[in-house]
């Protein structure tokens, strides 16, 4: 193995190297001549597109059709379609992996990365009608943006192509011809375009409003006619028709250099290294010039193109994928010749301990003796910024080496780098060809690096990736497989069965799994059968019910809802099913399904009494139907709307006859015999009589003396003689008719005792009129009674006579201190009680 | 048996804060002054929660009820707190058309309570205000009522779900359910009992599959929790009760916790409102005697407040005087002020047993047809009762408990009593039966009338059926009524909240499960209540060491009532726990008794029921 060093090249204080990633696949090598191809490739070791580039060759009468092709890193094909549409403008990866193809016209088409089309959009109406000129896509605050100019010289902005929204950028006053260069230069919340016309610079939003910028340069400049813009849209380059280049800051403020390239050729491609440096490209040559007008050049056999990266450049070309970038410190630290950090020194300790088994390695060790943990934390470090797995590892040799001097270092760093670096290594493998570097995976982190291979379909190293690193299942492990199983669920030649089945028996009931998503995805794919089958897994009715309700299978759905009983869902269910079936099968449906029925009923007893009737009616339920005419007739009663109410009253009859319910309808029919007595009384009596019931009506008859029209009612309505008798006396002893009472109670055998006699006397405040009719009760309640009028001395004799203590103890508890009298009689009468049990028991 | 120390108390102070802060929440997801708008109902509740100032301080301005009019103020915001109904919808729909027919612009947020229900939203869409509200969830759960009550204080459940089956309220329960095993971990043994029941109990279990968390928790506080369906004894709230707290409920009303005393009680002449809960000591010492027993305890302490007085005439130092008034005095105020309205109280309801004519016979007919005797004299007592048109819903609980403990009336008592109620009450009471009838509360004996009948009515009364249980049998098997005389003044017996008549059913079942009962019997009585009966003990997940049996927790029991409980069972339940060294905690969807329920039912066809 040459050494470490031998690809790095000085610049300046520091040093770059450009080092092999990968010799190409074949098929790559086969197809991909650079010079014919319009070519994307995306950053952290994405995919690459190509098209051929119809300006570039002259297009052949009837020749085929250009052929879209996409390739990993490595040059493994992994899609390729032909492109039926208009000519292609540009290509470019969005930062979810999605190829971005621009037509002249502005439509822009997505498609994922193994060619299957996502979405179309268009870039709005001047683009249709003047056409594309040119058109950059650049990394803005909230995505992938993509920016274009028109014919008309118009600047278009769209900040996230997965939500376009288009923005037209001010314009340039008196701009005729295209502008000499432009670029767009994003910042956290907004992006400015930055165009240069001849000489002079603008910097355009989308308000409307542009900004005037002058350059000072050492040597004047007819026109700036190329611009580039670092990584992270800090830094920007500007090439000049004189061959000068301009570096500085992206706000223009601050200048590196100007550097005189000599060449007035306009380069092909004006790329950033990292934050570092910039690369032009011209014909067999790349010239890298630093910040201090410091320079390398490269020279290139075939043609290449740049990729720019986070900390670096990519340069791909025919036959290899190579990666420039600055040396990373802590790695030069290490391996410059005749370092004297604690690191090289480590590392020279380890390999003459490992290696040579010299005891050189003691007088290493000795001389950092107090820097050794830096010395571990650099060895660390460097193993990460490498490439070749070998020197990873006699890196990590050398710290794990020193870590043996140090009794309280941490773990952690060591065992993570171990980790992360078999995680890189395995991406970087060219079976899957993600030749991502340690600081761009902590640029563009774990989650979306895991996102990347499900998007390979990589599942099995995904799901081995997060086992490894041991992260929560529902973030890891759950998530890549229900992308597997949606991607499963695609595989139109496997039987819904077959993939139902595996799905399950991988899936199983890991937490995190949604199998809704899933079947909405199989859905998707016009696989409503499997979808059925997959939501049958789904243990949330909450996500099962509005998938089954979009396939419009509306009965499961509903069944699926009640089982869950949420009742929100019901009613979703219910609803939707109310607007989509005819009102007869829905009633049908609902009738099939109580709870859901009796849920609607609810909702309709408030919002849709009509609907109720109609559901009482299906169902042949003649009881309800005449409960709610019953309901109606009540507030058409209070309403004081009699003709209304009677006839609500005959339907309800006719329903409870229908319904079987005899009783009912005979009440129905004499409620409306009685409502028509009420108001033919009414309007001869001038009193009102209306929805009494029978008892207060005949108590109100008799109360005004219509004794005629009482007994009347009292016969029509079978009155039983023990109320009629009640009313009567009530009435007659609110009317005071004392004398009248009497007859009564003599008028033939009172039905219902004489108890209630005295209860109404008493009731009307007449004790005397109560006394009276005490005798007449039977002995036995009398003292009761006597009590209950207050009659104390009265309901003792009674007391005494029915010869009960009971009764006489009562009596005295109600006699209080007050009455000494009647206590003392009360004591006679229950010594004479005992006597004369004691005489008859004797 | 060794009482339950004071560890073994769950603190149910921990949801009150989580109330009060959700309260907040919702408060404030509506920035700056507002006017807050509340149904009447739930004033009381976010009494108990949090009071006026809490209110003010997070932006309440002026508070109105919900009423049929838009209240009127000029506020540019207004936020209604309300329960998820239909009817709320509307009358909220109708206020804010006519704000804007007014020209008023304001901005509503409608809080809903428990949860939003997708139903409100579809009503606020069809009424075409849907854009003009903003909907928020307030998720207030099991409210402390007490310190061994928690509420939901949702009394309408008993008849949306009994009556017309609706079943959304049941995923609050659900809820509320989870909610507590948050809090006082995982219940480790649960007894279920009633339709109601099992659903909750299915989808509490889902929802923990889902979550993952079925395994019992070593750290639990509860130790058992038995969800009872209402509906497995509805004898129970139709009897009157005879404890002092439940009668208080059922002359005066006690609502969430308040109860409000009339002049004739206070003996002032203003109303009082008063808390009635463990903090009062004089009501925590009366509230489960038998009323008989509490006029004594309540004479000996007022002696015992008056000769405290009198110790403060006595004192001639003036160290011992400050001593006195910072100490003493205040709580003897405080006691003598409760004392005066107990006394009221007790008087009241005392003087309404006799001054009543009947009131009387009517607890010797309601004990009578407990015991399922007499019932030709109980019949007569019914129809004298309604001949004399006595208080509709005091005479329909005997009617109901007739047919209730005879498994409905034979077909022409049925017919009579009805025809009987109509007269005196009305026809449109015709509706209030049929309620009545669809719950079984007041129901006809099954004759071959079936074939007569229509297919929805034969499937509703085939349920009925299942849960007209042979409650003479259960009586019978568990001794639910005592053939001894039962000591009502130190009770050892849990039929003394019913002056030893009658042993609440739930009460027994709760007693039988938890004593282990041979399980032949529990079985044989179980099969003759309505709704499965399920039992589970969860396993213990691996956690923690200590076997669970052995901890104080495991004694401790929440029984939730699905449909209400009374006062009644919740004194029953505590004289249980005394005797058995048990601490039973209680969760209901709402404090019930005969007058409410019999009240929840009467549907005169006028108000929109």
């Amino acid at each position: 193995m040459g050494h470490v060093t031998a690809d790095w090249n000085p610049m300046g204080e520091v040093y770059f190297r450009k080092s092999e990633l990968y010799s190409m696949d074949r098929k790559w090598q086969e197809v991909a001549d650079l010079k014919k191809f319009k070519i994307a490739a995306a950053p952290y070791g994405g995919p690459i597109a190509l098209i051929r580039d119809d300006s570039k060759i002259m297009q052949v009468k009837g020749g085929a059709r250009p052929i879209v092709y996409i390739f990993t890193s490595v040059g493994v094909q992994v899609a390729s379609f032909s492109w039926k549409s208009l000519r292609v403008i540009h290509l470019a990866w969005t930062n979810t992996e999605d190829l971005m193809i621009i037509q002249e016209d502005g439509t822009v088409h997505l498609y994922d990365m193994l060619g299957s089309h996502k979405k179309t959009f268009t870039m709005g109406q001047d683009a249709k009608e003047t056409k594309i000129l040119e058109c950059k896509t650049f990394r803005s605050f909230s995505g992938t943006g993509l920016a274009i100019l028109t014919g008309s010289f118009r600047l278009f902005v769209v900040n996230n192509v997965e939500e376009p929204r288009l923005r037209r950028m001010a314009e340039v006053p008196g701009i005729e011809a295209a502008p000499s260069s432009w670029c767009v230069i994003s910042s956290e919340r907004q992006s400015h375009v930055l165009l240069a016309k001849e000489n002079q610079l603008y910097l355009l939003d989308h308000g409307g409003h542009y900004q005037e910028l002058t350059l000072e340069l050492d040597t004047p400049v007819n026109a700036f006619i190329e611009m580039s813009v670092s990584f992270d849209h800090r830094f920007l380059a500007l090439f000049a028709d004189t061959g000068v280049f301009w570096v500085g800051s992206s706000d223009l403020k601050k200048k590196h250099c100007e550097f005189d390239t000599k060449s007035k050729t306009r380069p092909k491609q004006l790329t950033w290294c990292g934050g570092g440096a910039i690369v032009a490209y011209w014909e067999n040559m790349l010239v890298m010039i630093g910040p201090d007008k410091d320079w390398v050049k490269y020279n290139v056999d075939s043609d290449v193109h740049l990729v720019a990266e986070y900390d670096g450049l990519r340069i791909i070309g025919t036959q290899t994928h190579e990666m420039l970038q600055r040396v990373p410190t802590v790695v030069e630290d290490i391996f410059k010749i005749g370092s004297m950090a604690p690191g090289a020194m480590l590392y020279e300790a380890s390999r003459e301990f490992h290696e040579k088994k010299s005891e050189k390695a003691d007088e290493y060790i000795r001389m950092i003796q107090d820097q050794l943990p830096r010395a571990v934390q650099q060895c660390i470090q460097a193993a990460g910024a490498e490439y070749e797995p070998a020197t990873q590892r006699m890196l990590l040799r050398a710290a794990s080496f020193g870590k043996c001097f140090l009794s309280n270092m941490k773990p952690d760093m060591f065992v993570n780098m171990c980790q992360m670096l078999r995680v890189l290594n395995a991406v970087r493998d060219y079976r899957v060809g993600i030749p991502i570097t340690y600081e761009q995976l902590k640029h563009l982190t774990l989650p979306v690096l895991i996102d990347r291979l499900i998007l390979r379909r990589n599942w099995c190293l995904a799901v081995r990736i997060c086992k490894y690193l041991k992260l929560p299942e529902t973030e890891g492990e759950s998530r890549i497989l229900g992308h597997w199983a949606c991607y499963k669920v695609q595989q139109t030649h496997v039987a819904d069965d077959q993939i139902a089945r595996a799905i399950q028996s991988k899936l199983g009931d890991t937490p995190g799994i949604s199998y809704s998503e899933i079947a909405s995805k199989a859905w998707e794919c016009g696989r409503a059968g499997l979808a059925v089958k997959l939501l049958e897994y789904e243990p949330k009715a909450a996500e099962q019910v509005p998938l089954l309700m979009k396939m419009d299978h509306d009965d499961v759905a509903l069944s699926k809802a009640i089982e869950s009983g949420d009742t929100d869902l019901v009613f979703l269910v219910i609803l939707s099913m109310k607007d989509k079936k005819k009102l007869g099968d829905f009633l049908m449906t609902l009738r099939n399904q109580p709870v859901a029925q009796s849920l609607y009923m609810q909702y309709c007893r408030q919002q849709n009494p009509d609907m109720l009737e109609n559901l009482y009616e299906q169902v042949d339920d003649y009881l309800e139907m005449a409960n709610i005419k019953v309901s109606n007739s009540c507030v058409y009663g209070s309403e004081k709307n009699v003709k209304t109410q009677i006839d609500m009253l005959h339907v309800a009859q006719e329903n409870y006859k229908k319904g079987n319910n005899e009783f009912a309808t005979k009440m129905t029919e004499e409620q409306i015999k009685l409502l028509t007595y009420q108001r033919n009384m009414e309007a001869d009596l001038k009193q009102p009589y209306l929805n009494l019931s029978i008892h207060d009506t005949i108590l109100e008859l008799l109360l005004t003396n219509r004794t005629k029209l009482a007994e009347q009612l009292r016969k029509e309505f079978k009155v039983p003689d023990k109320r009629f008798w009640r009313i009567k006396i009530e009435a007659l002893s609110e009317n005071r008719d004392w004398i009248e009472l009497e007859k009564f109670s003599k008028s033939k055998k009172s039905p219902i005792g004489f108890e209630p006699f005295v209860e109404v006397c008493y009731k009307y405040g007449n004790l005397t009129e109560a006394n009276k009719y005490v005798p007449k009760v039977p002995a036995e309640n009398r003292v009761r009674m006597y009590l209950r009028i207050g009659v104390l001395e009265q309901a003792a004799e009674a007391a005494f006579q029915i010869k009960s203590e009971d009764d006489l103890n009562l009596v005295l508890m109600k006699c209080g201190v007050q009455n000494k009298q009647l206590a003392a009689k009360i004591g006679t009468m229950k010594s004479q009680l005992g006597k004369n049990k004691n005489t008859n028991m004797g | 048996m060794a009482a339950i120390s004071s560890e073994g108390d769950l603190d149910f102070n921990q949801l009150k804060v989580l109330a009060r802060d959700e309260l907040i929440r919702t408060l404030e997801s509506m920035p700056d002054s507002k006017d807050l708008v509340i149904e009447p109902k739930l004033m009381k509740i976010l009494d108990r929660i949090a009071g006026a100032q809490l209110l003010r301080n997070h932006g309440a301005s002026k508070i109105f009820k919900l009423e049929l009019n838009s209240p009127k103020t000029d506020s540019g915001q207004r936020m209604y707190i309300c329960r998820p109904t239909a009817e709320n919808m509307k009358v909220i729909a109708d206020h804010i058309k006519s704000d804007k027919q007014g020209g008023k612009k304001t901005s509503y947020t409608v809080a809903l309570i428990p949860k939003k229900m997708y139903i409100c939203e579809v009503i606020m869409e069809e009424e075409g205000v849907y854009g003009d509200v903003t909907f928020e969830e307030c998720k207030l759960g099991l409210i402390p009522l007490d310190n061994d009550i928690l509420s939901l204080e949702l009394p309408e459940f008993f008849k949306s779900f009994y009556l017309h089956g609706d079943q959304s309220w049941i995923s609050p329960i659900v809820n509320s359910l989870i909610n507590l095993q948050v809090i006082f971990h995982k219940i480790p043994n649960i007894s279920s009992q009633g339709r109601c029941a099992k659903m909750v109990l299915e989808m509490t279990k889902t929802i923990e599959n889902l979550q993952g968390g079925v395994l019992g928790d070593p750290d639990h506080q509860i130790g058992h929790l038995f969800l009872i369906d209402r509906e497995v004894d509805m004898v129970t709230p139709l009897c009157t009760q005879t404890t002092y707290e439940g009668l208080v409920d059922e002359t005066f009303g006690i609502n969430c916790g308040y109860c409000e005393f009339g002049k004739d009680v206070t003996g002032t002449d203003k109303n009082i409102k008063l808390l009635l809960n463990y903090e009062d000591d004089v009501f925590e010492e009366i509230r489960n005697r038998h009323i008989t027993n509490v006029f004594s305890f309540l004479k000996a302490q007022a002696q015992h407040v008056q000769s405290g007085y009198m110790k403060g005439k006595n004192i001639t130092q003036i160290g011992q005087m400050k001593d006195f008034v910072s100490n003493e005095l205040k709580d003897l105020k405080q006691q003598s002020k409760s004392l005066t309205i107990h006394i009221g109280a007790s008087e009241k309801i005392l003087q309404q047993t006799t001054n009543e004519p009947d009131s009387k016979e009517h607890l010797q007919t309601e004990h009578a047809i407990l015991e399922g005797i007499g019932y030709k004299d109980s019949f007569s007592f019914i129809e004298e009762k309604l001949d004399r048109q006595a208080s509709a819903s005091k005479t329909l609980r005997l009617m109901c408990l007739l047919s209730l403990t005879s498994n409905g009336l034979p077909s022409k008592d049925f017919k009579t009593l009805q025809s009987h109620f109509l007269q005196s009450y009305g026809y449109e009471h015709l509706l209030t039966l049929n309620n009545l009838r669809l719950c079984g509360l007041f129901t006809e004996q099954q004759s071959t009338e079936v074939s007569k009948l229509s297919m929805s009515d034969v499937q509703k009364l085939a349920d009925k059926a299942l849960k007209r249980t042979a409650f003479r049998a259960i009586c019978k098997k568990w001794n639910l009524i005592p053939k001894d005389n039962v000591q009502l003044q130190n009770p050892s017996d849990m039929s003394y909240v019913f002056s030893g008549v009658y042993t609440p059913l739930i009460c027994k079942l709760i007693e039988q499960t938890l004593m282990k009962s041979p399980s032949s019997t529990l079985e044989e009585v179980v099969k003759l209540l309505p709704g499965d009966n399920c039992t589970f003990t969860r396993t213990m997940s691996a956690k923690g060491k200590g076997s669970g049996a052995a901890k104080s927790s495991s004694k401790v029991v929440l029984v939730y009532f699905l449909g209400g409980c009374t006062f009644a069972e919740i004194a029953a339940l505590r004289l249980l726990g005394a005797m058995k060294g048990y601490k039973f905690m209680f969760a209901t969807t709402s404090i019930m008794n005969g007058n409410t329920l019999i009240d929840s039912m009467i549907d005169n066809g006028k108000g929109k029921s």
